[in-house]
């Protein structure tokens, strides 16, 4: 008797583990990071260039969706910093077991979170 | 049939292993950064040339950036991998991805040694 495979890769029925959610939070911040790389290098060129371009600059991201943007990268960066620390350690062999990964998954998301929020407050 | 045997050559250990130096020196550059950051005895035009002017920032930046660039070719491939099935689009997309990330290096150095 053989089971019929796959059994399904509908994405709208699978349910993803917690460990699973960083994951692809992980790639989908990756790809995000990847694509303002470009910006982020424009941006730094401009503050160098002059105190014209400086001003530019400080002046561009002082706006309300300026900050809106910077916070929404910062969760991406955070998200990508921590969970790939996550990663390194269990290349290490460190939290492997099912208890520690959700418990380390729940702490990537929390700490990502919890200092864009802390960032957020600043910036206002 | 032909029985092929896709396993033991370690095709991919060097990429892992890249993956994983390049994220190392990344953290470590990012936690520098932080702290030259606090130092800043304030925020200002002269002040934020004259770090990016001490050689060794910008030498630790060049290292970052490198890392950086050669981190997100791994990364950025391994996704086309994993959706792009069409092998000619995956091809493109590889390239373009490569030749952005050549320039961005080359911009990269402009920037730091302007």
């Amino acid at each position: 008797m053989s089971k019929p495979r796959p059994k399904h890769l509908n994405l709208m029925q699978i349910r993803l583990p917690l460990p699973g959610v960083v994951s692809i939070m992980h790639r989908v911040s990756g790809a995000v990071l990847f694509l303002v790389i470009p910006l982020i290098l424009y941006v730094l060129q401009a503050s160098l260039e002059s105190p014209n371009g400086f001003a530019a600059v400080r002046g561009a991201l002082a706006t309300p969706l300026a900050k809106l943007i910077v916070l929404g990268l910062l969760w991406g960066f955070l998200h990508h910093f921590f969970a790939g620390i996550r990663y390194l350690a269990l290349d290490l062999d460190v939290g492997g077991e099912l208890a520690q990964a959700r418990a380390t998954s729940w702490a990537v998301l929390g700490a990502s979170i919890a200092l864009t929020l802390v960032c957020g407050a600043l910036l206002w | 049939m032909v029985k092929r045997e896709v396993v033991g050559a370690h095709y991919g250990l060097r990429d892992w292993l890249m993956q994983r130096v390049t994220a190392v020196v990344m953290v470590a550059y990012t936690l520098l950064l932080l702290l030259v950051l606090a130092r800043m005895p304030q925020l200002d035009y002269g002040h934020w040339k004259a770090l990016w002017s001490v050689p060794m920032m910008r030498y630790c930046t060049a290292l970052f950036l490198l890392s950086l660039f050669l981190h997100a070719w791994i990364g950025v491939r391994d996704i086309f991998m994993d959706y792009i099935k069409d092998a000619g689009l995956r091809l493109t997309l590889y390239v373009f991805t490569i030749i952005a990330l050549v320039w961005y290096a080359i911009w990269s150095v402009q920037i730091l040694w302007a």
